[in-house]
């Protein structure tokens, strides 16, 4: 691994945003490396925007990432995705999820909400190591909408994996151990299958 | 045995393995969780009390009785708890007593980014910031023996970024403290803070005061750490990570506690280096203090006073200040996104608030509003909330402004939690000096923004015990408000038909909007989403006007107006059914068969 990776999840509030970035700063620390993470919530449980940085390195100071430092983006939803862009390493990883959360905005304020098309061309300005993923869809198939979360981590480990990110030292069953260590134990198996489904998004595309 | 902790669950770590027997809180963020995880612990009282005040009262009652005790709140709360804080300096206690401010810089949820250190200052007691969550554990251990050491209660200050960032924590077990105490303290010369005994305390917490600076000096968490001798910082709390970050080869000075400081190893570290900075979030604090020394030092001539810090942030002051190369920046992508959507918080669909913000817009009065999810009915399209300063600020607001002669009505909005917290001697104001302030109580039944707290009103407690339920009616009918009423939240006719009705009254009067908050548990397995029937609809726009997140605009535009009808997202609507009692045309239908 380089001297530091640094995370950048964005998402809007009840997507799992949170429980994403407690699994990442854990995995790291099982990973044998000094891992950080915070934070940003109070308002987010009325709908708004939530970010969460995690850092994983031989030694970590700050909790948060300078801009320009993003080596990892974990975007949750389409128009947060573009909103954090700017903050991207040239040539960073990406795991982008094809949702649309509308805000209110849009919905009754007559805002546009960005295409498809324009996320992409965006993202492509920035990076070609990056994977869509329509994790919602996915997590409705195995009959857990609130998965989503995890088939994202799943699709972010095996994206590491075949970027060469990460190597021997952490195996995808450390994830597993994480994600079932935060969840009721009766949801510990639709977790698991969420995380293989959103691993399989990515072995497929390669 | 290694977790990962946030700063906020480290400080509870670190209180239970101090052995602390008794806490009090109210909630704030940043400072919830901390109490929040303490209750958790084996062998602990922990409790929400009404207010941060009664908070402090409670842990300096129990470290006089020699349990060692410890109240938090987030920053604004040691404003209300002033008065308890500063005699707790005068009299010290018996056992350690530790009073956590959670400082909001970058006001990410609060009304003012105040710099509580300054309170450590005002009251001669000793203010320890930790930078991470290692420190935040072991700083809440040793903060308990200097206060016992000293006398003194500890002032403990932690920040947004630290309560909120998780790193790894090395746990200890718990250690009870030997037993100091065997029975309450007669012992009025330090108790009884008459201005007979009061006045032979001053002098001693002014020498108290010298003798921790003494103590600061040799303090471990206070420390050298000595590389190149071109530059030299002192920081403190999270900037000192953002120091290490961006200055990989400054010397510094790391001072883990902030008041009072440590002369000599400020002065010595100065004499080791050309060229000395402080970097610290909000007040020149630490700066001035240098100063006073006749130490030449810069700061806040190249840091900013307003907002939190980033790594960001100090690397481009640092360059603007010629202390870093142009080089020294990592190049930021200029990509072009296009415009996006803004995402500002809003009222949840569903929430038992709507209907009376509906109300209160219709009826254009000057609404006088307080802390809580409620403060959001000053949004857009609500519009419906003129001022807001402080946690109980309505109500007296209100009176003042009918005092001052205003004819129109004013209406005082205030949730249930905040109303126990500081509405409820405002309430006492206006039935004792009579003015026609109508408050309305908006009883959710939880404590809301900070996460579904208990209060004097849910029944129950902190700790999970089964409470008396403080209920509304019978408490304000007995401060002698004669025109009181309890009505649906949801029923915005009946609130409409209230409000007119005590605007043609002259006295105080009390409307309680009553429905438990849309997102509590029990309250989500009711949910029924609705549905606009499209043939009827015909685009009128006045449900727009509730500013629910799960009413849309429909792709369809109506055959006659041409304007939009309304849809509803069945994955967001509760089933309040406000929008349905509000269509003009009785467009919006009820299709999921009851439960």
């Amino acid at each position: 691994m380089q001297h530091t990776l640094n995370f950048l999840l964005v998402g809007v509030g009840g997507q799992g945003t949170i429980l994403a970035s407690e699994v990442l700063v854990n995995v790291g620390l099982a990973a044998g490396y000094q891992a950080k993470q915070a934070e940003l919530h109070g308002m987010s449980q009325r709908g708004g925007s939530v970010v969460s940085h995690v850092r994983w390195g031989q030694v970590i100071y700050s909790p948060l990432i300078g801009a320009g430092e993003v080596d990892v983006y974990l975007a949750f939803e389409k128009a947060e995705a573009l909103r954090y862009l700017w903050q991207l390493r040239r040539g960073a990883l990406a795991v982008i999820n094809l949702h649309a959360i509308e805000p209110v905005t849009v919905t009754s304020g007559g805002q546009p909400y960005p295409t498809d098309e324009r996320l992409r061309a965006a993202v492509a300005q920035v990076t070609d190591r990056a994977v869509y993923v329509d994790a919602a869809a996915i997590a409705a198939g195995l009959g857990n909408i609130r998965t989503e979360n995890v088939v994202l981590l799943g699709a972010l480990s095996a994206l590491m994996e075949r970027e060469e990110m990460i190597g021997s030292e952490l195996l995808p069953d450390e994830w597993v151990v994480q994600i079932t260590a935060r969840v009721p134990g009766r949801f510990a198996e639709v977790n698991r299958r969420a995380f293989e489904a959103g691993r399989a998004v990515v072995i497929a595309a390669s | 045995m290694i977790r990962i902790l946030s700063g906020n669950e480290a400080v509870a770590r670190g209180a239970w393995e101090a052995g602390v027997a008794v806490a009090s809180a109210y909630p704030g963020t940043p400072s919830t969780e901390i109490i929040e995880e303490f209750a958790r612990y084996p062998g602990v009282y922990a409790e929400w009390a009404p207010n941060e005040k009664v908070a402090v009262d409670v842990a300096i009652g129990a470290a006089y009785a020699g349990r060692r005790a410890f109240a938090s709140m987030k920053h604004v709360g040691l404003n209300v708890a002033a008065d308890a804080f500063m005699y707790a300096s005068m009299t010290g206690t018996e056992t350690g007593l530790v009073i956590v401010t959670a400082d909001d810089p970058g006001m990410h949820s609060s009304q003012n980014e105040q710099d509580n250190r300054t309170f450590a200052r005002f009251a001669r007691v000793p203010c320890l910031e930790p930078s991470d969550s290692q420190e935040a554990k072991e700083m809440m251990i040793a903060a308990f023996a200097l206060s016992e050491q000293f006398d003194t209660p500890v002032l403990f200050r932690m920040t947004t970024r630290i309560c909120h960032s998780s790193s790894a924590v090395v746990l200890g077990e718990r250690v009870e403290p030997p037993a100091r105490v065997t029975r309450f303290p007669r012992n009025p010369a330090k108790y009884v803070m008459v201005p007979g005994n009061a006045r032979p305390r001053h002098p001693l917490i002014e020498q108290r005061q010298e003798a921790i600076a003494g103590f600061a000096e040799t303090c471990r968490f206070n420390r050298v750490e000595a590389r190149g001798r071109e530059l030299g910082i002192i920081a403190s709390g999270v900037a000192y990570q953002y120091a290490r970050e961006v200055f990989p080869r400054a010397s510094l000075l790391k001072l883990g506690m902030t008041w009072p400081l440590p002369a000599q190893l400020i002065r010595d570290f100065a004499a080791s280096v050309e060229r000395l900075i402080v970097i610290e979030e909000l007040d020149p604090f630490i700066e001035e203090a240098v100063r006073l020394l006749d130490v030449p030092v810069e700061g806040k001539s190249i840091f900013p006073r307003v907002g939190e810090l980033d790594p960001r942030t100090v690397r481009e002051c640092a360059i603007a200040a010629g202390l870093l190369p142009e080089t020294a920046r990592a190049p930021t992508l200029d990509v072009d996104v296009g415009p996006l959507p803004g995402r500002p918080p809003m009222l949840c669909p569903g929430c038992p608030h709507r209907a009376a913000f509906y109300v209160l817009g219709k009826l254009k009065v000057p609404v006088l509003g307080d802390i809580g999810c409620y403060s959001l009915g000053f949004a857009p399209p609500l519009n419906a909330m003129h001022t807001l300063g402080c946690m109980g600020a309505g109500i007296a607001v209100a009176h003042g402004a009918a005092k001052a002669g205003n004819p129109e009505h004013h209406v005082a909005v205030i949730g249930d939690s905040t109303f126990f917290h500081t509405g409820l001697p405002a309430l006492v104001n206006v039935v004792y000096n009579q003015s026609p302030v109508i408050t309305i109580i908006m009883d959710n039944r939880v404590t809301g923004m900070t996460g579904h707290q208990e209060n004097p009103g849910t029944g129950r407690t902190l700790q999970g015990k089964a409470a008396p339920i403080i209920e509304f009616e019978p408490l304000v009918r007995a401060l002698g408000v004669e025109h009181v009423k309890t009505v649906d939240a949801y029923d915005a006719a009946e609130i409409e038909r209230t409000l007119k009705e005590f605007m043609r009254l002259d006295q105080p009067a009390v409307l309680i909007t009553r429905a438990p908050c849309a997102l509590l548990p029990e309250v989500r397995l009711r949910w029924r989403p609705l549905t606009i029937n499209a043939e009827v609809c015909n685009g009128c726009g006045l449900c727009f006007r509730l500013g629910c997140p799960a009413i849309l605009k429909s792709d369809v535009l109506d055959t006659r107006y041409r304007r939009p009808k309304a849809l509803i997202d069945a994955t967001l609507c509760t089933g309040c059914a406000v929008c349905a009692a509000i269509c003009p045309r009785g467009a919006v239908l009820d299709v999921m068969p009851a439960a």
